[in-house]
Parts: structure tokens; C-alpha cells; sequence
């Protein structure tokens, strides 16, 4: 852990309702994206980058640094929010999403060179096998730092997914770490609906990860789920993080409506100040 | 046939690739290959028991397989994944547009068992439309050498030419082994093989043997007939083509692959655009292969000297 970052799970809720601030600004202002799916990673996102990831925001390409890489393309909102908040780039920069010329891009582009990030993507199903790619790398090299590989519910419906997950146990990738959103829905509904995931764990077991369960919206047991996959060893960890899709906001939370839908500026205005709200309220 | 260009003897343009990928390997140390299954078979056998260590099988699983392909060369490794071009190009398409082009990272992808010359097995692994999949993507190169001797030196130039994507197609059947290593090989500039002023034959992979024994042919009945070996699709050799619309009346194209966006459709895009000149094509007429021996299919599908001969004859009389 650096200085700058912290275990106090009080600081985390605040840097947490910062990003979501900044998720819900950002996205008003590109007037297209995807609001739900970025609110209910806040919490992941913030226990990641600050506190638990190994990596020097003044130094993007730091050789050690572990590796974050997003599968998830559609929630690049709570990626740059989180990267700019840690410092790879102005938090202002922020209010350039989705528009022409800039480094953020609806989906992550490296080709517009925003610090700290790590792979263009946006396709589902992909990160997973080059998150394997970067672990066998990894262990070719004989370095320590992690991969942690960001996954949504319904992208697990992609074939390719346990193509990588095959893979990452047959090579027992043990630097690798991935985090499932598992907010039970996708753009047609609920996940169970559209294509039932259940038993999930299992399945993951069954290929040969080691599986933590733990709720995605509750900092002390992410930062504990986080911990406990790193001391896995021999194989890989996936750690399924219940979330709620559209967290911190109580009219649009697990309404998959929101999936791909942006608050107005009025509604912007509202729905930052029920975050503000309710972080003095610490009701996270 | 002019004298440099003899038959050393046939030679799968897949061993060229083998023999290459292992010299690659021994030059440089961060080259690794990938496996799906079918390792002996895309002859990359050579470097997986030459340096085990830096082969990763990952079964049969092309998507996985680019994506890996990615990531290792997110770390700086040079990955090398070969399997069958129907598979490699079709199957796994979006990982190789967003992982890897998008991207834009140094993944040598070996497209293996090109052409109806891969006989036997059929359609469903005979790659015919591989180089007008790979050649659409932005940041790609693709390459397409003519003999066994030419793919081993394309590989090698491949890892060290290159920085980025990279698309190399190759061949199974014992095929004339015909130039020489002499001869070099330099991404994006297309080679000369015969001077000629009235006819250019412009041809890749297999069908460049064909085209020099067409270009004799036409010798015969005075035509005279230019050859260009167009080893590299994209970037292509625009300078060439152009040459050889400006200084012959017609261009005729032969590759082992749909018309439709092919080496024809690529070499036309540049003529019609700089010295619009007649041109025929050579090379699958919008359908299927099917099984039978590879010599066979050639002469079936039109794939011959003799059927390039025919329609460089009907150009320059036009
Ligand atoms: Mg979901």
C-alpha cells in the first residue's frame, strides 16, 4: 500500500461517492453511456486504485505495476473517473467523454493515449483471454505483480469467456484475479431470464478457479474478497461481487433500464445531491 | 523459365514456415508460439521442442488463443499463433479487430492451409476468403510468400520487420520451391521475378509459380509477359502496380482465394485510381471448394498457368 492510499473504510465511502459524482457528471454531459453498470462498480473501483492496487499514478507505465484490465468497455465512466481521481489525468478531462478528440472514448481506445490505461476494449468476452496472456507473461518473467480482470454478469454468456477460464486454471494462473459485476442483469432484463448464469459459482469452480463471493457495494468485504484472492495459490480467483446496478441512487437502482441510459442535466443536478446525501448520512 | 527461378524441388510452403519460426525463435528471445491443438500439422512442432518453455498450448480455442496472443504482447513478448486461415481469419475475427488491430500490437498470426490446393479435407478447410477478412483491418499486414524458401524469410520478417498485426498465409501441399534466400524479403515492395512490356501478371502465394510458367506461354507466341510476385497484400506495393499499369496494356492477378476482395480487388483499387488499365482476374469464382487431389482442384477452379496464359492472351488483344 502507498501513502496516498488507505484501508479506512469512512475515506473509501468518500472517495467512492466522489467517483459515482463523477459518473453521473461526466455521463450527463456526454449525453450518451452507461449509467448503471458504472455506479455499481464504484465501490470495486475504489477499493482497487486506492487502496488495494500496486501502481504509481506519476508513472502510468511503471513495470511493476499490477495490471487492471476492463473487458467491460461500456463502463469506461467508472474507470476514467477512478483514473482521474487517483491522478493519471485532470478530473476536468472528465467532462470530455464521448466527444470528438478526446482521450475518453465511449468505449476505451488506447490509440488517444489516456494514462493508465491498460487495453482498448469494448467487444465482450475478450479481456478475460488477454488478462491470461498477461499472467503467463508474468510468470515467464518470474514478476509478482497481479492481473485483475473485470467482467460483467452477462458477458459470461460469451463462449470465449471459459475458453480463458479453461486456460487460466490449466496453467495455474495464480496472478490472476477476476471480478465478476454480478448485478443479476443486462440490457434484455434479468440475467436469469435472458440466459441463467446459476449456479454460477459453481460453474467457475468447476473449471478450476477458486471462488469468493462477497457483496460489491460493501468496502470492507471487497477490500476482504480482494485480499483473500491474493493468497490463492496454484490456481485462479474470481471473486463474484453482488452489486447493484445503479448504486447510490434509489430510483433507478436495479432498474436495467439504466444500463445504457444517461441522467439529463436537471436529473444530474438531483441525482448528485442525493449521493451527497447520503454519504453525510453514511448510509453507504 | 528463366535460370534463377528453377524447382529446387517441392516443398510445403508450412515447412518454410516452421524452419523460419525456429530460426525466429533462436534470434530472438522473446518470441513465443501458441498452440491449438493442430502444432505438427502447422509445423510449429520445431519451436515447441525447441523451446518448450515458450510454448503455450491452449487447445481448441481460437478465440482464447488470439486473445493470449494479446496480452503477451501487451507485456512484450512477440506471440506467433498459427492454426488453419478459416479458422484463425473467420472464428476469431473480432479478437484479432479489437484486441489485437485496435490495439495495434506486434501478434504474428499464421494462416495455415491456404487454397483448394489443400485438397482432401474439403471446403471447410480450404481458406479462400482469408486475405480480404484480414486486409479490411485497420494497422494489419498481410502476407502471402510464394514458395517455401519465401515463407521462412517472411516469418523472420515478420517478428523483425514489424510492429504491429501481422497476417501470414501459407500453404500445405508440396508446392515448387523456387527462389532463393538471396533474394531477400522486404515487406511492402513486391518483386520482379520476369521484365516484359505487354501483359503484367500480378500473382501471390502459390499461383506466382503459374504465373512465370504462363509468362513462358506467352513467351511462345511472342507475348511478352511481365511477372511480379505481390508477396505482400497490405500494405501493397502501390508503386509497382501503378508501374505496371503505365508501362504494360493490361494486368492480369492469380492468387489461390475469392476474386472478391482479393489480390485482384487489392491491385485494382490502386490501377483504377492512378492509370486505369484492362485487367482480368484469377482465382475462385465466388464459390466453394470441395475435395480432391490439390493439383486436381487447381485445374478445375481455373487455378493454373494455362488459365492465366489464356486471359493475359485476351487482354492484350482487347
Ligand atoms: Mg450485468
Amino acid at each position: 500500500m502507498h501513502p496516498w492510499q488507505t484501508e479506512d473504510t469512512g475515506a473509501l465511502r468518500h472517495i467512492a461517492a466522489t467517483i459515482r459524482k463523477s459518473v453521473v457528471t461526466s455521463l450527463a454531459e456526454a449525453g450518451s453511456g452507461h449509467l448503471g453498470g458504472s455506479l455499481g462498480l464504484a465501490d470495486i473501483f475504489t477499493v482497487l486504485y486506492f487502496s488495494k492496487l500496486n501502481h504509481h499514478p506519476d508513472d502510468p507505465a511503471w513495470p511493476g505495476r499490477d495490471r487492471l484490465i476492463l473487458s467491460i468497455g461500456h463502463v469506461a465512466p467508472v474507470l476514467y473517473a477512478t483514473l482521474a481521481h487517483s491522478g493519471y489525468f485532470p478530473v476536468e478531462e472528465l467532462l470530455t467523454l464521448r466527444k470528438m478528440g478526446s482521450r475518453l472514448q465511449g468505449h476505451p481506445g488506447r490509440d488517444h493515449g489516456l494514462p493508465g490505461l491498460e487495453l482498448s476494449a469494448g467487444s465482450l468476452g475478450q479481456g478475460l483471454s488477454v488478462s491470461v496472456g498477461m499472467a503467463l507473461a508474468a510468470k515467464y518473467d518470474r514478476k509478482n505483480h497481479r492481473i485483475f480482470s473485470i467482467h460483467g454478469d452477462g458477458e459470461l454468456q460469451e463462449g470465449s469467456i471459459w475458453e480463458a477460464a479453461m486456460a487460466a486454471s490449466h496453467h495455474h494462473l495464480d496472478n490472476l484475479v477476476a471480478i465478476v459485476d454480478r448485478n443479476g442483469l443486462q440490457i434484455d432484463g434479468k440475467t436469469e431470464d435472458v440466459m441463467g448464469l446459476e449456479p454460477l459459482g459453481n460453474k467457475w469452480q468447476s473449471f478450476g478457479w477458486h471462488v469468493i463471493e462477497c457483496d460489491g457495494n460493501d468496502i470492507g468485504q471487497i477490500a476482504g474478497a480482494i485480499d483473500a484472492a491474493c493468497l490463492v495459490s496454484g490456481k485462479p480467483a474470481v471473486i463474484i461481487a453482488r452489486t447493484v446496478m445503479g448504486k447510490g441512487i434509489v430510483r433507478i437502482e436495479n432498474d436495467y433500464r439504466w444500463h445504457g441510459k444517461v441522467p439529463s442535466r436537471e436529473e444530474a443536478v438531483e441525482f448528485i445531491k442525493e449521493i451527497e446525501y447520503r454519504i453525510l448520512n453514511t448510509e453507504f | 523459365m528463366p535460370q534463377q527461378y528453377l524447382n529446387k524441388g517441392n516443398k510445403p510452403t508450412k515447412s518454410g514456415f516452421g524452419e523460419g519460426l525456429l530460426e525466429a525463435g533462436r534470434l530472438n528471445p522473446e518470441v513465443f508460439c501458441i498452440g491449438a491443438d493442430i502444432t505438427a500439422s502447422v509445423d510449429c512442432n520445431l519451436f515447441a521442442e525447441a523451446f518448450p518453455q515458450r510454448f503455450i498450448s491452449l487447445g481448441i480455442a481460437e478465440q482464447n488463443c488470439v486473445g493470449v496472443a494479446a496480452g503477451l504482447a501487451l507485456e512484450g513478448k512477440i506471440p506467433v499463433f498459427s492454426t488453419y486461415g478459416v479458422f484463425a481469419a473467420l472464428r476469431s475475427a473480432d479478437q484479432i479487430r479489437i484486441s489485437v488491430c485496435y490495439n495495434n500490437l506486434h501478434v504474428i498470426i499464421g494462416g495455415a492451409h491456404a487454397g483448394v490446393s489443400v485438397g482432401p479435407d474439403g471446403a471447410t478447410h480450404q481458406a479462400l476468403e482469408d486475405i480480404g477478412i484480414m486486409r479490411v483491418l485497420p494497422n494489419m499486414t498481410v502476407l502471402s510468400p510464394c514458395d517455401a524458401t519465401q515463407t521462412s524469410l517472411a516469418i523472420v520478417a515478420a517478428i523483425e520487420q514489424c510492429r504491429g498485426p501481422v497476417y501470414l498465409r501459407f500453404g500445405r501441399e508440396a508446392m515448387p520451391d523456387f527462389t532463393s534466400a538471396a533474394m531477400g524479403f522486404e515487406i511492402g515492395k513486391a518483386q520482379v521475378l520476369r521484365t516484359g512490356n505487354d501483359v503484367s501478371i500480378i500473382a501471390t502465394g502459390h499461383m506466382v509459380w503459374e504465373a512465370l510458367l504462363a509468362a513462358e506461354i506467352l513467351a511462345a507466341v511472342g507475348i511478352d509477359a511481365r511477372v511480379i510476385n505481390m508477396h505482400t497484400i497490405k500494405p501493397i506495393d502501390r508503386e509497382t502496380i501503378i508501374r505496371a499499369a503505365t508501362e504494360t496494356r493490361a494486368i492480369v492477378t492469380a492468387e489461390e482465394h475469392q476474386v472478391n476482395t482479393g489480390l485482384g480487388s487489392a491491385v485494382a483499387e490502386v490501377a483504377v485510381q492512378h492509370h486505369p488499365v484492362p485487367m482480368a482476374f484469377v482465382g475462385m469464382p465466388d464459390c466453394f471448394g470441395e475435395s480432391g487431389p490439390p493439383l486436381k482442384l487447381m485445374e478445375k477452379y481455373g487455378l493454373t498457368a494455362e488459365a492465366i496464359a489464356e486471359k493475359a492472351k485476351k487482354m492484350v488483344k482487347w
